[in-house]
């Protein structure tokens, strides 16, 4: 990793009893699509008004573009966009006139603005749109508009809060090829909060996995990946019929067959469920699986590899710890 | 093409314009008023241009620009013209009237008058004030903070580069702004029309009083939007805040003073062969009134009473000996002025403590996304 533009050291955010954000420490490189990724309540949404300066720290410290937010809320704002969760606009403005409104807080000149602005709305797709009233936008123009409005202070870092929320799945491909062809054309640092995981995949270089207000794992996916199935990376899901045309089965039944699979050398866990065989090895093994199935009066109707994906780092994370926050 | 020029050189100060003009004029241009307008603007404009707004102006003017444009504001501004003409009408009517004069002292302060008199069958402009202000207060205020929360724009605002305090401190100059004009502009407004309809010009301490009771109109209606701020940061739902601002304005205008007297005349010391002598009588009176300035309307209508009618010499009561010999002159401005002076100061200082509070548990919100 480069220089670190976003750094926290033991960040702690307490409300009473409750531990939002627990001993943070997150580095986040320049140039990076950084995910945050956990379940709902799990403190990301506290963090980043921590990074961003909104809220006190109860304990540590953040820096963010060289600057201690705590201290230096000002300097960090002027640097960093922000695009919270379901961002509002004055709803009697047009769409341009809430963009200029952005940037003349930020003081932006006029003619400077105007040339951003609709440079800005036409990189969204709502430049057709400009002039139409903000409160007749729908979710995903209101989304779109809330990005070109993060931009528009031409920011280092932009953090979004769930940004995909309640747009449809055309919508939110849309919008995240966006966010990633903005910050490679422009060299942003992307700082994502979401708990969709197949959006942070598609997008994130690197993902931090969130639980009751702890980083529990922070990394590349395949980096994740590779350190938490170091013994199976590699899953064959197989699905087959008997030869008699029986294509439901009781795992019972499937016994010699799955002891013959578990006997293949370099197979790991071996597990059977929604009529899919699902094989964890080592290296690639399929070919044998195939043989095996065949072997014992089965017909194939289905075999593919799979990596891991964020899906099972994510589903073996919370199998390991308490979700939702009950460790505070 | 000759008369402006005529009209240039009449006026001295204008000889910047006249240059202009004469340099359009010489290069054989035909100038449209557009053109003129258009350079006339960059003599004035080059300034402002270069260095943009503060961060904090910016906010005000939203928020004017969003008052202006509002309903709400429309009808306001309807209703309160309304009263403004009805007032006027009043005024007129009974202007002069031995009623209104009341003492020969009051005949030199005619002009002021317009805002005072009346017949009984509608009330004075200054009644009305008090009693339209407060509305008018809250309706600009009651949702400023809360609305801005729900709508989800405040977590947009806050994450700009500006100090969290410019949002609050910008919507109440906003508001402040936007009804400190409306009020010059009506009040103006009435003594133009009245100057018109009378014939008689107010002298030059009647219009100070006049501007000064502008002032304290604004003051008095700066303490309700103040108390509408404050509730609109404490409750979530605009609608809770402007009920609550509206009990509290109800309860102060109209509970209140009903509240006191019935104190006051249960405990009434008994009339006994030393009341009014031994100055137990005056004493109980001076505590209810002092009880019933907890009111701001009181305080407000305690100071343009005041300001509005010279001859107005105390608020309290006054004993036989203290009015023994004097004689029924009007007051000078500043005097007035002087008795006054604790209601200000108490306005003020109401507005202030307001503004403080809400100051307060608005920069310890949370302010997060929707």
């Amino acid at each position: 990793m480069e220089e670190s533009i976003i750094s926290t050291s033991g960040l702690t955010k307490r409300y009473g009893n409750f531990l939002a954000v627990n001993e943070l420490d997150l580095t986040i490189g320049k140039g990076d699509v950084y995910g945050l990724l956990g379940p709902n309540g799990a403190g990301k949404s506290t963090t980043i008004l921590l990074l961003l300066g909104l809220a006190e720290a109860s304990a540590g410290n953040a820096m963010v573009c060289g600057f201690n937010p705590a201290t230096h809320p000002i300097e960090v704002r002027r640097r960093v966009g922000y695009l919270p969760d379901d961002v509002g606009f004055y709803d009697s403005r047009s769409g341009l006139e809430n963009l200029l409104f952005t940037a003349r807080l930020n003081s932006i000149g006029k003619d400077d603005a105007y040339r951003r602005a609709w440079q800005l709305l036409e990189q969204v797709g709502l430049a057709s749109d400009a002039e139409k009233k903000a409160g007749t936008y729908s979710r995903g123009m209101r989304q779109r508009l809330g990005l070109a409005d993060v931009l528009i202070k031409n920011p280092s870092v932009i953090i979004l809060d769930e940004p995909t929320l309640g747009i449809d799945p055309q919508g939110v491909r849309q919008f995240l090829d966006l966010i990633v062809r903005l910050s490679r054309e422009q060299g942003l640092t992307v700082l994502l909060s979401s708990h969709h995981l197949h959006q942070v995949q598609q997008v994130c270089d690197r993902v931090g996995l969130f639980v009751g207000g702890k980083l529990i794992a922070d990394g590349t996916i395949d980096a994740l990946s590779s350190k938490l199935f170091a013994s199976e990376p590699i899953i064959v899901e197989a699905g087959f019929t008997a030869r008699n045309g029986i294509a439901h089965f009781q795992p019972d039944d499937l016994m010699p067959l799955t002891n013959t699979i578990r006997d293949i050398e370099g197979v790991g866990s071996v597990s059977f469920a929604d009529g899919i065989l699902r094989v964890g090895c080592v290296n690639d093994r399929s070919s044998l699986i195939a043989r095996a199935v065949f072997e014992a009066g089965y017909d194939l109707t289905l075999l593919q590899k799979k990596r891991h994906g964020l899906d099972e780092i994510y589903h073996r994370y919370f199998q390991e710890s308490e979700p939702y926050g009950k460790t505070a | 093409m000759r008369f402006i020029t005529v009209i240039f050189k009449k006026v001295n100060h204008m000889e910047k314009l006249l240059d202009l003009y004469r340099s359009f004029a010489e290069r054989g241009r035909r100038i449209t008023w557009n053109q003129a307008i258009a350079s006339l603007r960059r003599l004035i404009q080059p300034a402002r241009r270069r260095e943009p707004l503060h961060p904090f102006w910016v906010i005000v003017g939203r928020e004017m620009s969003d008052h202006i444009r509002s309903w709400r504001f429309i009808i306001l501004l309807a209703l309160i013209s309304l009263t403004c003409f009805g007032s006027l009408y009043t005024g007129l009517s009974n202007v002069g009237t031995p009623k209104a004069a009341g003492t020969e002292a009051n005949k030199a302060f005619f002009f002021l008058q317009l805002f005072t008199a009346t017949d009984g069958t509608l009330p004075s402009f200054t009644v009305f004030l008090n009693f339209l202000g407060p509305l008018l207060g809250i309706a600009l205020g009651f949702d400023a903070i809360n609305s801005e929360l729900n709508r989800g724009t405040m977590s947009r605002l806050v994450s700009q580069p500006v100090h969290r305090d410019y949002v609050l401190n910008a919507k109440f100059v906003g508001s402040l702004l936007v009804m400190a004009t409306l009020f010059f502009a009506l009040t103006l407004l009435m003594t133009g029309l009245g100057l018109i309809f009378i014939g008689v010009p107010p002298t030059a301490s009647e219009f100070v009083r006049i501007l000064a009771f502008t002032l304290l109109t604004v003051l008095y209606v700066a303490f309700w939007l103040n108390i509408a701020i404050l509730f609109s940061v404490r409750f979530r739902q605009p609608a809770t805040s402007a009920l609550c601002s509206i009990a509290v304005w109800l309860f102060l205008a109209v509970f209140y003073p009903i509240l006191i007297k019935l104190i006051a005349k249960a405990l009434a010391p008994q009339p006994g062969p030393m009341a009014g002598f031994d100055g137990s009588a005056a004493d109980f009176q001076r505590t209810v009134i002092n009880l019933l300035r907890f009111a701001p309307g009181q305080l407000y209508s305690d100071a343009t009473t005041t300001l509005l009618m010279p001859v107005v010499r105390s608020l309290g009561p006054l004993t036989m000996e203290q009015v023994a010999g004097a004689i029924p002159n009007p007051l000078p401005l500043g005097e007035s002025i002087l008795i006054v002076w604790p209601q200000l100061t108490g306005l003020i200082a109401a507005t202030v403590g307001c503004f403080v509070l809400s100051y307060i548990a608005f920069m310890r919100k949370e302010i997060r996304a929707r």
